[in-house]
This record gives C-alpha cells, structure tokens and sequence, in this order.
C-alpha cells in the first residue's frame, strides 16, 4: 500500500504559529523598549538626581506622604526587568504569557517614563491615579453600553452619538430644573437613540455600523447646531451645576486608595456597581444566559422558546441608558457646560475599551483604567512640563486606542452572531 | 397519547412544498420518515415545531388541535426537536445549554447550577448517555453533543421526539449506541420521528415507515414488507441502482503526496497533525472520518486556501505547499468545496458567470481588460448539455437551481479540462439520488482518465462506494488505511480513533 500512517510520536518540523510570531513581536519591542529606558531616561539623567512623588492630596486626612527614589537608579533597575522579560518572551517557550509580560513591561516603562518626567520635581502620583479613575468612567460606561448591545449580537457604533446627545441634554435639563432632572433626561435620551438604534437594525436589518454612523452624525449635527444657536444665546441653559464628591467615611481616608476610589461623585460609585451587577448577571443569572445565548447562536435560543428579537430590544434600549448614564457624567460632573463634540471620540475609545476588556465587564473595567490612565498621563504631563509637545500628549489615548485595536493584545473572540442580524425563515 | 398531522399543506413562493400530508405517531411508536433531500420534510418537522405555520392542515395531540405559533408552544405540547445542524450554543456548558429556556433560578433570576447539573445527570443516568453537565459544548465530539440534545428535549419532559438525519454526524459504531438510546426513550412511551434518506436505518429500527416524495406522502409501509430496493425506489419514484459501477483501479504515478501535514484551524489549534497521505493517477483515495477531525483543513491547505503550519505538499513531484490557489488551480487540481453555497459558487451570479469563475481572466472568456461574453456563455451553454444541468438558461441565478444541479455547474466548471487532481470534498451532500448517481459516475469517469482522485466525505457508504482506498481520519492523522473489502465495522472503529487498517484488515 501506498499511503503511510502516521508513526505514533513524529516530530514534525513546523513554521512558528501565529501566537510564536507575536511573541517574537512583542519581545523584541520590549528588549527595544528596555534599551530605550536604560539609554534616554537612565543615562540621559545626571546621577544622584532625585524624582519626588507625592502621595497624598491637600486637605486630605494624612498629609506629606512621599517617596523619593533616586531617578537613574530606578530607570537602571526599570530597563533590567524590561529586558529580562523581553528575553523571556522572545524564548517562546510560554507563549501564553506573553500578554501577562507585556502588561508587566509596559507598566513599568510608565513608571520609569514618570520618574525621569519627575526628575528634580516633584509629582502628584495619587493625583494622577485619581485622575485615572475619573478619566475611566465616561469610556468605561460608554465600553458597558457597546458590551451591552454585542452580547445580544447588534453591534453599537453609536455610543459617540448618544454621550454627546444625553450629554447635550443633560446640560439643558439640568440648567432648567435641576441636575437630578438632567441625569434622568440624559438617561431617557439615551434610551431613545437605543430604541432608534434597535429598530433600524433589529427591525429593517440595516447595516448596523452604517445604523451607528447615522446616528453618529445625526447627533452631532443636531447638538452643535443647537449649542450654537439656543445655548450661545441663553448662557442660563449652559450650566447645570455638577454632582460634588461624596466622601465615604474611614475608607476615604485611607492613603492613595482612598482618593483613587472612595472619594468621588456617584457616578463612579455607580460605575463601580454596574461593572460588578453586569458581571454577576451575565454570567451567573437567567437574563445572562439567555442574552448570551442570543449573541452566540441565535437560532438555538429561538428553538428553545425566547423571543430573539424581544432580548435583543431589551438589551440594546438599555445599552442606551448606560450610554446615556456616561454623557451625563461629562456634563453634570466632568465639566458643568455643554460644548460642541464634547465627547471628542470618547465613544469610539468605549468601543476599543470593550474590544480589549474581551466583552467582559471585568475586562472593561481594567480597559477603561487603561484608557483613563493614558488620557490622566496626558493631562499631568502638560502641567509638570516635559520637553515633549503638548500635542503629541494629546494622542496618547488614541495611540492607545490604535495599538489595541490592531491586536497588540491578541485576538479576542466576539460573541459568535456579533452584527449579523437574525432572520427567521 | 397520539400526535396526527392532518392535511399539512405549505405553499411558499413558488414551490409547494407539503401539499396535504397526513402522518400520526402513537406512544412508544418508531415511525420513520424517509424522503429524498427536497421532498418536504423539514418543511414538515418545521410545521410541527412551530417555525413555520402551514398555509391550510392542522396538528393535533388526542384530536385537540394545537396552536404552534413558535418552539415554545411546541414544546409546551411536549413536542421535542434534535435538530440535524445542533442548536447548541458552542461556548455554553452541558448543563447551561439543557436550561436555556426553562431555567431554574433562584430568586431575582439567580441560575440554579447545583439543580441545572443535578437534572443532567439523573437524565443522563436514567438513558445511560454518559454526559457530563460541566463540559464546554465545543470540547465535545459531535456524538456526545447529540446526546446533550436529546437530554435538552427530555428535560422539558417531550413525549414525541423528532429526530432530524441524526445518524448523519455518527460512525457506525455510534449509530448502534444511538440507536439503544431510542430503544430506551420508545420503552418509555415515547413517540418518536426519525427523520431519514439511509434506507437501511429506517429498516432496522422504525415500527412503520411513511415516504414522501416531491411534498406528498406516497406509500406508508412496515419494514417488514419491504427491502431497500423498494424503498429507494418509492423514494425516488423509479427504479434506483445503489451500486457504483466501476472497474479495477489501475494505479499509475504518485500525483499527490504530503508528507506530515501540520495545519491550524480557527482557533489556532492543529486540526491536521503530521499527517501524510499520496494519491496516485487513476485511483480514488477516500478519507472517512467524523465530521471535525481536520477533513475541511486539510482540503482547505491541499487546495491554497489555508496557509500550512509545517509540513510539504507535492504535486507530480513539484512542491505546491506554499502556492496561491489560483497556481495551484493551474496546475489542473479540481476543486469541488464542501460548502457549494458558501466556497463554490458565488449565488446571486447566473450559471454562466459561475461557470467562467476560475477562467474569467484567460482568452477567450477575456479579451484583456474587457469581458467576452459571448465566449464565456458559449462555454456554459456547452457545459450546462455535457453535465447534464437542469435550468432554464445560463442567464438565470444559480440561486434559483436545485442543489443537485448546482453542484453540478461545480463540477462541470472543475472537470472541463485535463484534470491531474480531483479534491472533492462532501460532493453529494443533500442532493437527489439522480444527482448523486450522476456526480459519482463522472468521479470515476476521471479515474478511468488517469485522474488521481481523493474524496472526503462524512457519509461512510458514499466513501465505500466509490475509494479503492479508503483513509480513515481521526484528530488529524491518519488512523487506519483500508482497501475496498473492508467492512463498515472495521472502518468505523477507526472513526473513533482505535488503531485499525491493514493489521486489522
């Protein structure tokens, strides 16, 4: 006979697998990445300069809370493990971790980067790690929407629309009857633009992401021009007052955490919870089970009795809502005035917070800190003044958004039936 | 307890496809409905299950007729459906998938694990199905998913089951297993409908046989009063030869080998795992094997649509393994893809355009830039009379022929030239008998013209029928080799991965 069976344990000699090739990606960056630590901010430092960082706030219960570190010794010992890890990854012989390196890598390139941009001054470190925490919440909330609405397979580009448009409304509600009224209209608006949103693609099956981008547009259009023409005329409909901090007691105190965590307006406590209820009740309750098996494998849930469309109605109308929550944010806490394209692309990055947090709440949660910090780094760099221009500061959350959407972090899996919608024959 | 269906007609736009059927199925009865690809019933079962509702007819349970809107009143009537594509969710647990649906939940919603996997392993008990709750759908072999359908349908207490071609995913040895289960559920009263076009099957275990042909029940008979013969040709309306007629193979060159094979699938793990194989002029190489085990990679990687891992493909000893499909199309390798609507042909173009497809780009059918239409209808006109394609025109869709003559525009586009290669992967799936006889006398016909050729298919007696060898694929290797004499039991242990082949044969 011609054809050999396989022996039992053949080696067989095979080209590197696409998980190997990113690993040698990644590794090399990182050795790379290691060189430039140990070069620009070790050796560009003069020895004995000392960077101060501050962790503790005015007014807060313990004051002058430091660390010195010596900012060449810290960049030298930064680049040591960088390189140590990089020189791991590139072995390839766990390829699995190589995510968990990069994670590590990249956090202490940050560090190093902060020491030598702090060196012979002093930064406020917990102002930043607060500033993080703050700068997370419209991205994370707007990252919850788009989760909301690709578990149930519709594909939500419209989240830019409906922060600028809830947020817009917000700001009006807000002036005229209070901020509670405009949390409450900020919320019913984005609920609207959810059931718009739902009924174009549910209903006539249009193109979901063309469905978004008209909204998109639509929202934009409709809020500059009524910024322009009704709140440049009456400045009283542009400002709604804001939603102040709420210390929480005894937590609040506790050095660093408790002004990164326990001593916020509710949104972030709002935040918070939601992550923790979406968790919980995707994964542990029968409205999880049943808007999962919807986004995976419609057909199986119809042939098992749930209504396909109703589920998916439900969850994008209340991806609205939470989309509508985060543009509130921006009006009645951020900032207390409405201004044209205040989002600035906040949505989009929502979308890119949700693809790196893997449609998980938990995941969204870290990605939305990620992005939070990015967006923090920019802001606290421009006022401690580092040689690098304010402008390519600015791009550091959309450079971000870049390097994790083209899969630096690997590819995640979409819920099976993400965008298509369900036909029943 | 008696589940009738009574006058089912369902029109759809312009095919009638149940035109007054009446089928009735009583208590721990097996009643076996057989019919070919086409013939109604799915369209039927679908009725019954309340997907779609018929256009005149009713279903009624003890002469009480049912309102089946959706699944759900259905399976509030105790009507159960194991679907032949499984409606499972792939990343769901056992247990999650049996109560998506009907959940038992604690309060606000709160699922009920410990109750969920409790009730998977008191069904899976009481059948003897040997499933575990906790399992990933997708880790599973489709014989196990199976019987996660079926305990999906007892737990919502089914008293009739409808089995849709639930032996077209298993192997042989599979089949006798599924098939005690069904002895089980009839000894519990169950009335079951076996969905079926393997006449042997419905032989062996159904209490009445109901056929159907072109939307009508033709003949109701008891398995005992008939043989295969006659069923096929009740079946199919005339006389059918089930054999393949073909001469001893001459095998001439080696044409295609691989040498261990290494291929990813989607999900980035090996599903072709160092496997080596060859083809040799004028022989037909079969490759059995379940569903998922590397088959579809390995016909993707041979054809260039897959990029290899590791691992060298020759063709007349010219290493292909690197090559672009269209080169490898060029060197005369016939492609028949195992999707006909999703790789081989493009639906919304008309037969001509489809039949052009892989020579748009060469005189005459191009005239450089521009297109030369009339060349390209001449061919299909041509093709359309030499392979035997049923359609009006070659200016009609492709959409709008039936299966079988669609797979035939696919073969006539990849026959018509001097073949080396033929990769022909599941060529009659869910086609007619006329078809199918045809589509496997023009198979051999290319072996005869010194074509190598190797085939995949699920369906063991197709293989059977036409390989001089058959290969039996198993996690992505080759587990066993078989020439023609062997039995389906031998082969069929191989499908589970035990190693067989020539010492066993």
């Amino acid at each position: 006979m011609t054809a050999t069976a396989t022996p039992a344990k053949a080696e067989v000699k095979t080209r590197a697998t696409p998980a190997e090739r990113r690993a040698t990606v990644i590794g090399t960056v990182m050795v790379l990445l290691a060189v430039f630590v140990f070069w620009v901010f070790g050796l560009g430092l003069e020895s004995g300069v000392r960077s101060t960082f501050n962790l503790s706030l005015p007014g807060e219960r313990f004051q002058n809370l430091v660390w010195e570190v010596n900012a060449q010794w810290l960049s030298f010992v930064v680049a040591a493990i960088m390189a140590f890890l990089g020189g791991l990854v590139l072995r390839r012989s766990h390829v699995k971790w190589t995510n968990v390196a990069l994670a590590i890598g990249l956090g202490l390139f940050a560090l190093g980067f902060l020491t030598w941009a702090a060196a012979e001054g002093s930064f406020s470190l917990v102002g930043m790690l607060r500033s993080t925490v703050l700068l997370s919440v419209p991205v994370t909330l707007g990252a919850l929407s788009g989760l909301m609405c690709e578990r149930v397979a519709v594909i939500n580009i419209a989240i830019e629309g409906q922060l600028l448009t809830a947020a817009f409304v917000g700001t009006i509600l807000g002036s005229a009857w209070g901020i509670w009224a405009g949390l409450i209209g900020a919320m019913v608006t984005g609920a609207l633009l959810g059931a718009v949103l739902a009924v174009l693609s549910i209903r006539y099956r249009i193109d979901q992401i063309i469905a978004g981008v008209v909204i998109n547009i639509f929202a934009l259009g409709l809020t500059s021009f009524l910024a322009r023409r009704v709140l440049s005329q009456a400045p009283d409909l542009n400002s709604p007052g804001r939603f102040t901090s709420i210390k929480i007691p005894i937590l609040g105190d506790i050095p660093v955490i408790g002004s990164m965590f326990f001593d916020h307006n509710i949104f972030v406590y709002a935040m918070f919870l939601l992550i923790i209820a979406l968790h919980f009740g995707l994964f542990y309750t029968r409205w999880g089970l049943r808007s999962r098996s919807v986004g995976e494998h419609p057909k199986a849930a119809d042939t098992v009795g749930i209504n396909v469309y109703r589920v998916r109605y439900r969850n994008v109308i209340l991806g609205g809502v939470i989309a509508g929550f985060g543009g509130a944010f921006l009006t009645l806490a951020q900032v207390s005035r409405f201004e044209e394209n205040l989002t600035a692309g906040i949505g989009f990055i929502g979308l890119a917070a949700m693809i790196f947090g893997r449609w998980r709440p938990l995941g969204v949660l870290g990605a939305g800190l990620v992005f939070g910090f990015a967006r923090a780094l920019q802001q606290k760099l421009g006022i401690l003044g580092t040689p690098i221009p304010s402008e390519f500061l600015s791009m550091t959350p959309y450079i971000v958004t870049i390097i994790v959407v083209a899969g630096v972090v690997g590819r995640a899996r979409p819920p099976a039936a993400d965008g298509q919608p369900y036909i029943k024959d | 307890m008696k589940l009738e269906l009574k006058g089912i007609t369902k029109q759809f736009p312009g095919v009638l496809a149940n035109d007054n059927v009446n089928l009735s199925i009583g208590e721990g009865e097996i009643v076996a409905l057989l019919g070919e690809n086409g013939a109604g019933k799915s369209t039927l079962m679908n009725i019954l299950y309340g997907l779609y509702t018929p256009t005149s007819g009713e279903v009624l349970i003890d002469n009480q007729p049912l309102e089946l809107h959706s699944p759900g009143d259905a399976i509030a009537a105790g009507i159960g459906m194991v679907h032949q594509h499984f409606m499972l969710v792939p990343v769901f647990t056992v247990a999650e998938n049996v109560i998506l649906g009907d959940e038992p939940t604690k309060r606000i919603g709160w699922l009920d694990a410990r109750r969920a996997r409790k009730m998977v392993k008191e069904i899976s008990g009481r059948y003897s199905l040997d499933v575990d709750p906790d399992a990933i759908i997708e880790d599973l072999p489709v014989g196990i998913q199976q019987r996660v359908e079926i305990i999906k349908v007892l737990a919502r207490e089914a008293r009739f089951v409808v089995f849709d071609e639930p032996t077209s995913v298993l192997t042989p040895n599979e089949v006798e297993g599924f098939f005690e289960i069904v002895a089980g559920l009839k000894a519990d009263g169950k009335g079951i409908i076996f969905i079926s076009h393997k006449l042997g099957e419905a032989l062996e275990i159904a209490d009445r046989i109901v056929i159907m042909r072109r939307g009508k029940t033709v003949a109701e008979v008891l398995p005992e009063e008939v043989d295969e013969e006659k069923l096929a040709e009740l079946m199919v309306g005339r006389p059918v030869d089930l054999v393949v007629h073909r001469e001893e193979a001459k095998p001439a060159d080696v044409v295609l080998s691989v040498e261990n094979l290494v291929v990813l699938d989607d999900r980035l793990q090996r599903a072709v795992d160092g496997l080596s194989l060859e083809v040799r002029a004028g022989e037909i190489v079969g490759i059995a094997g379940v569903q998922g085990n590397g088959q579809t990679e390995l016909v993707e990687s041979l054809t260039g649509l897959r990029t290899s891992l590791g691992g060298v493909v020759r063709l007349n000893g010219e290493d292909i393994t690197t090559k672009s499909p269209r080169a490898i199309h060029k060197r005369n390798v016939a492609h028949v893809p195992e999707d006909r609507q999703k790789s081989g042909l493009v639906l919304p173009f008309t037969v001509t355009e489809n039949i052009v497809l892989d020579s748009y780009y060469e005189a005459p059918v191009s005239r450089g830039v521009q297109m030369n239409w009339g060349a390209a209808r001449d061919r299909a006109v041509r093709l359309v009379e030499e392979y035997d394609v049923r359609t009006p025109s070659v200016d009609v869709l492709v959409s709008t022929l039936s299966g079988g003559n669609q797979q035939k525009v696919i073969v006539a586009r990849e026959f018509d030239r001097d073949v080396a290669l033929v990769i022909a992967s599941q060529p009659t799936r869910g086609i007619d008998v006329g078809s199918i006889e045809y589509i496997h006398s023009r198979i051999v016909q290319e072996r005869d013209n010194q074509s190598a050729v190797l085939i995949v298919s699920s369906e063991l007696d197709e293989i059977m029928a036409l390989s001089d060898r058959i290969l039996v694929m198993f996690e992505g290797k080759i587990a066993g080799e078989f020439d023609s004499s062997a039995t389906p039991t031998e082969i069929g242990l191989a499908m589970l991965g035990s190693q067989g082949g020539l010492e066993a044969s």
